[in-house]
């Protein structure tokens, strides 16, 4: 569903929507969950392990910080630009905690702050440089790819690397688990119950002001599904370690995130951007502002992110934030269904791709395939996105001509 | 005494350079008529739209609103006062849908969250007072035929309630269906009581729907036909500026085409 419209559900048949949305070019979220589900089912196939609940449970955890990452490039995608200073933002951030807090005693949530305020500010100087001065996003975060990747070197400085504190807050983000089984039963219900509020309550009001609402039963399967998938997930956390810290903030910075995108002025501002700049001017939308904020939550959440990859390896080291992490942030994004057009896509489209990423490289892996094989599975995924995404627009566009 | 015209423009001129793109221009537009304002390429007709919308004001002249004579010299001015205009291009965002596009930039709020329920509320009402049949109003309007992005874009400028609005060849690039669809609601805006000023370089188009003809010549006026009355090459002339000539033949061969 493009630009936060909302419930679309007022067609009469469920089908003749479907087909609709198919010829239309509205694919939705349904290519990832296909490949998502044939991943998991081949690697399932080759090794038992692959669902085990401690594979799956460490691949939740793994996501998060890379994930973290991809929910800010879809911000910047969303206006049809792209941000490719997130890998390094993310390794100069965590390299900045590092220092200040091991290397000069900052406690940690000030040494936090700072990191993740840098992060902020590197996206100001990234958004003005594109949306005041003009030149291309493009070029503006090709220099910041090489600069803050310069600059993290230099924090480091001969040390390399810097442990984390095993027991710190920062380590906690990715280590400590809800082992209590009420926590991830009582999240699940607490999600179901709330998507079901929401819905209903939105439904009573369309039915009050007379414009379409979806019916009941739209509700209730919609409902149950969340519902099937969130329990079954909780159930899966609880056969080992319980709900993980890390993937609660992951849910709840979605959660939060696809808020602002969907239902406020600010989130309609940025997909009214990606669709069509002129016209967003003439309405009187601050483009450039806009322009510059899209950077700022890309490199903020690229610091976010950072931290809590550090945190995984309980390390900042001069490999954090490179290798493939700024291919993976992209891919995910684009492979979870944001158009790298403009325009199109959610936030939940970082979870879901980057959670076929994760369970690419995690089943390889397992199966104790080489690397290589990873990136070409990954490389294959991607590119199928990326055509689904130029068919559809296509077939959106052509549609719009009979 | 009748009223007096709802808008009144007195003595407009407008120069770009050495270009003096009007000279000395007068029109006026009557709540419940359409004006189509024809005329060949570069005659002047998007620059003076663009003056009464606040776009680009004017050098010289008089614009006189509602009786009053009044200044323009920004587009929200003219919006104050109750004058929409729609351009033919870059008027939407393709991704979001038809309430989106209607509401963008004036989005209505509840409890500081984007209130969907009234703004749909609001445009299938808008919808229906004008008679506009969509498929949806939550598909985007990528997906939409080019008359109902059209139809979505006047739309969009109906939301202020305006008294007058500025079509700047809304038929261009329309199929015959396409443009029927668009004409359909000129019609509509007319039978509730507003003023419509029309560019079009389609004769047809504009012997459909008009009431009032104005001609422009090279930034001039060049005659100003009641349609009923006024016959095809009459028009053509004033447009061409030739009586009966070769040019006038070929012209009158070619705005029947378009
Ligand atoms: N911003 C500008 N700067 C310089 N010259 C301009 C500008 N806008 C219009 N003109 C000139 O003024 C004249 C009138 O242009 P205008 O766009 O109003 O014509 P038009 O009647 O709308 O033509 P068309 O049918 O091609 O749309 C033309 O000679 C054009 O080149
Ligand atoms: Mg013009």
């Amino acid at each position: 569903m493009s630009g936060g419209s909302g419930t679309a559900g007022d067609r009469p048949h469920r089908w003749g929507a479907l087909r609709d949305s198919l010829r239309s070019g509205e694919l939705g979220s349904l290519p990832v969950l296909l490949s998502l589900a044939s991943i998991w089912l081949i690697f399932a196939s080759l090794d038992e392990k692959f669902l085990s609940p401690r594979n799956l449970s460490n691949l939740s955890v793994d996501i998060v910080g890379t994930g973290l990452i991809a929910v800010g490039v879809v911000f910047v995608l969303l206006v049809g630009e792209i941000d490719l200073s997130v890998g390094s933002v993310s390794g100069l951030a965590a390299a900045v905690f590092a220092v200040l807090n091991v290397q000069h005693g900052m406690a940690e949530v000030p040494a936090v702050l700072v990191a993740v305020a840098l992060g902020a500010a590197i996206g100001a100087v990234h958004g003005f440089f594109f949306a005041k001065v003009g030149v291309p996003a493009f070029v503006v975060t090709l220099a910041g790819l090489l600069g803050w990747n310069g600059l993290m070197l230099y924090v480091l400085g001969s040390s390399g690397t810097v442990n984390l504190d095993d027991e710190g807050l920062v380590a906690m983000l990715t280590s400590h688990y809800f082992n209590d089984v009420a926590v991830a039963y009582g999240v699940a219900a607490l999600g179901t119950a709330g998507y079901f509020l929401v819905s209903f309550r939105d439904a009573r009001r369309r039915i009050a002001a007379g414009v379409p609402a979806r019916t009941g039963g739209g509700i209730a399967v919609r409902t149950g599904a969340l519902g099937a998938v969130t329990f079954a997930a909780a159930f899966v956390l609880n056969r080992f370690q319980g709900l993980p810290l890390a993937l609660l903030i992951f849910i709840t910075v979605l959660v939060g995130l696809d808020h602002v995108l969907r239902r406020t002025t600010y989130g309609r501002m940025i997909f009214a951007i990606g669709g069509g700049v002129e016209a967003a001017r003439r309405a009187g939308l601050g483009v450039v502002r806009v322009r510059i904020s899209v950077f700022m939550v890309s490199s903020t959440m690229a610091a976010v992110g950072g931290l809590f990859l550090a945190s995984r390896v309980t390390s900042a080291s001069q490999a954090s934030g490179g290798g493939n992490l700024l291919m993976n942030t992209i891919a995910a994004a684009v492979i979870g269904g944001t158009s790298l057009f403009g325009g199109r896509g959610r936030v939940w489209s970082a979870l879901l791709g980057v959670l076929v990423i994760q369970s690419i490289a995690s089943g390889v892996a397992l199966l104790g395939i080489q690397a290589a094989v990873q990136y070409m599975i990954t490389g294959g995924v991607l590119l199928v996105a990326v055509v689904i995404d130029a068919l559809s627009r296509r077939a959106q566009k052509a549609h719009g001509r009979v | 005494m009748p009223a007096p015209p709802l808008l009144a423009l007195k003595g407009i001129s407008k120069r770009f350079g050495a270009v003096q793109a009007l000279a000395d221009i007068d029109l006026e537009i009557r709540a419940g008529q359409v004006v189509a304002l024809v005329g060949d390429n570069g005659a002047g007709k998007s620059t003076l739209v663009k003056i009464i919308a606040g776009v680009d004001p004017a050098d010289h002249g008089v614009v006189v609103w509602d009786g009053r004579p009044v200044h323009i010299t920004r587009p929200h001015e003219a919006q104050a006062l109750g004058i929409a205009t729609v351009y033919q291009d870059l008027a939407l965002c393709d991704n979001l849908d038809v309430v989106g596009n209607l509401f963008l930039g004036r989005e209505i709020h509840r409890v500081g969250v984007l209130d969907e329920v009234e703004m749909e509320r609001r445009t299938l009402g808008l919808l229906d007072t004008f008679s506009i049949r969509m498929p949806s109003v939550r598909v985007p309007v990528a997906s939409l035929s080019g008359g109902q992005r059209q139809t979505v874009a006047i739309s969009r400028s109906l939301l202020g309630e305006p008294r007058l609005v500025l079509l700047d060849e809304p038929t261009a690039a329309l199929g015959i269906e396409q443009t029927a669809q668009v004409l359909d609601l000129v019609d509509r805006l007319r039978e509730r009581g507003l003023g419509v000023l029309l560019i079009s370089h389609n004769m047809g188009d504009v012997k459909a729907v008009a009431d009032w003809i104005a001609v422009l010549r090279l930034g001039r006026n060049n005659g100003f036909f009641d349609v009923t009355t006024t016959s095809h090459e009459q028009i053509i002339s004033s447009i061409t500026g030739a009586t009966d000539n070769a040019v006038s033949r070929r012209g009158t061969r070619e705005w029947e085409v378009g």
